[in-house]
């Protein structure tokens, strides 16, 4: 079941490849906005790209939240879903693994190339990589909580950046700090191994709270 | 009273709690009103004049009050939305409901006598501080809540989804504030704490502890006040207004009053 949701959703972000490749681009042009906006001065740059590109992963991944479940709700499927007597707990991590897979692990490859863009070393690059690759899992987890609770709701988009935005805090300091330490010279791990925890706190817990909040929708 | 038996289980029913709330009403509001009176002027006229700050520091007998209640009443709002949601209780779910836009307002209220204090005693108006960091971080989980509860027509489905972002909140309230305090530290040296003197005088003290205690009298007594009306709201929405009939009078009354 677990595979079998995995495999349908990728599939269906498949067929709809415009989608991922337009959070990708919103990500590329935040990101590149920032030096337009502040300074091209290579120092300041350099010191800014850890805040700025976990600021833009943080809102391109809310971009593709909306479609988690909303396509299911509107033609049905996410009720036969709930029906269905598999735990609804692994379905649902499914479907968050595959949202990662399709809207995350881009962002998380095309990090390193705008990093280049900023002047950043090969060291910070990989630091980079490691912090999104352990923190974007974490942004889809607790996003799939907002996601389940706007469900339906008019004015769904802007509800689910409130509600979601001031959870995503701890990853965005723990990521960007870890950049942050490396770009300084000294060791990245504590942040690192942090990023890490909450990590596995929230892959305990978030779907729980998911499938709860999924229900509510629903009923 | 040791054989008279209340029970207890009747009030929680909003239609038998909604008298019931408007008697309780005036034995905290009136008390509030007096300890207001009672703190403000010890905190005006009796505190002496701080050595270090002058006079702006009169400012924490506000600012203290409504920082401590503002982290409390989320708590509480998070227990009572879990209670709500658990049990299927409608008076719980309700009383989240009416202290999430009291739980806002003292932390607003906090942020605001905050960077007040901050000017003529930092030179700045807000710091990147941990402590107000986190505040404003709190702020905006209040304001998460009552949007997503204000975005749902559905009075029961509001309840329980205001109980899950409730409860996922106070989760990462923790996480949030140990982030948030070691950003900090490792941003700007070491940061200017609030009440950093050993000692208080007397009166400050008391005066402080006396506003504390009205701050909580007011937010029983306007909480209540708020849940009386959802109360109505609700029971007219459901189409039992017939049996509160007397009451709304009983509650336009008071209101004019």
């Amino acid at each position: 079941m677990f595979r079998w949701i995995i495999r349908r959703d990728l599939i269906l972000a498949w067929r709809r490849r415009a989608d991922v490749l337009s959070t990708l681009f919103f990500f590329v042009i935040v990101v590149s906005l920032f030096p337009l906006s502040i300074s091209p001065d290579p120092r300041l740059l350099k010191s800014i790209a850890p805040g700025v590109v976990w600021v833009a992963a943080l809102l391109a991944s809310m971009l593709s939240l909306g479609r988690l479940f909303s396509n299911d709700y509107v033609d049905g499927t996410l009720e036969q879903i709930l029906l269905t007597p598999q735990p609804l707990y692994l379905i649902v991590l499914g479907k968050v693994l595959a949202q990662w897979l399709v809207a995350e692990v881009p962002l998380v490859l095309m990090a390193p190339i705008l990093g280049v863009q900023f002047g950043l070393s090969q060291n910070t690059l990989v630091v980079l990589t490691i912090s999104l690759l352990l923190g974007t899992p974490v942004l889809s987890l607790i996003g799939s909580i907002g996601a389940a609770l706007t469900l339906g709701l008019r004015g769904s988009g802007v509800l689910v950046a409130l509600l979601v935005l001031p959870l995503y805090i701890p990853v965005l300091i723990f990521g960007a700090l870890a950049v942050d330490a490396s770009i300084a010279g000294s060791n990245p791990q504590a942040h690192l191994s942090l990023l890490g925890a909450v990590l596995a706190l929230s892959l305990v817990f978030a779907p729980w709270a998911t499938c709860a909040a999924l229900r509510i929708s629903v009923e | 009273m040791p054989n008279r038996k209340i029970n207890w289980y009747k009030y929680a029913a909003p239609a038998n709690f909604y008298p019931l709330a408007g008697k309780l009403i005036p034995w905290f509001g009136i008390p509030a009103a007096l300890l207001f009176v009672a703190g403000l002027y010890i905190g005006f006229f009796v505190a002496p004049t701080d050595f270090q700050q002058g006079d702006a520091y009169r400012i924490i007998f506000i600012h203290v009050p409504a920082a401590w209640m503002g982290m409390f009443l989320y708590i509480l709002m998070a227990l009572y939305a879990g209670v709500g949601w658990a049990f299927n209780a409608r008076l719980a779910s309700m009383m989240a409901t009416a202290l999430s836009i009291t739980g806002a307002m003292f932390t607003f209220l906090s942020l605001a006598t905050g960077s007040l204090w901050g000017k003529p005693t930092w030179g700045t108006w807000w710091v990147w501080d941990a402590r107000m960091t986190s505040t404003l971080i709190l702020l905006f989980l209040y304001i998460g809540f009552i949007s997503l509860q204000a975005a749902i027509d559905d009075p029961r489905r509001a309840d329980r989804a205001g109980a899950v972002l409730a409860l996922v909140g106070l989760i990462n309230v923790p996480i949030i504030y140990f982030s948030v305090q070691w950003w900090n530290t490792l941003h700007q040296g070491a940061t200017i704490r609030l009440l950093n003197k050993p000692t208080m005088a007397p009166p400050m003290l008391a005066a402080m502890l006396i506003m504390l205690a009205a701050c909580w009298l007011y937010s029983i007594a306007i909480v209540l006040m708020r849940l009386r009306c959802i109360i109505l709201e609700r029971e007219h929405e459901a189409g039992r207004t017939l049996t509160l009939g007397a009451k709304t009078a009983q509650f336009s009354r008071m209101e004019s009053i």
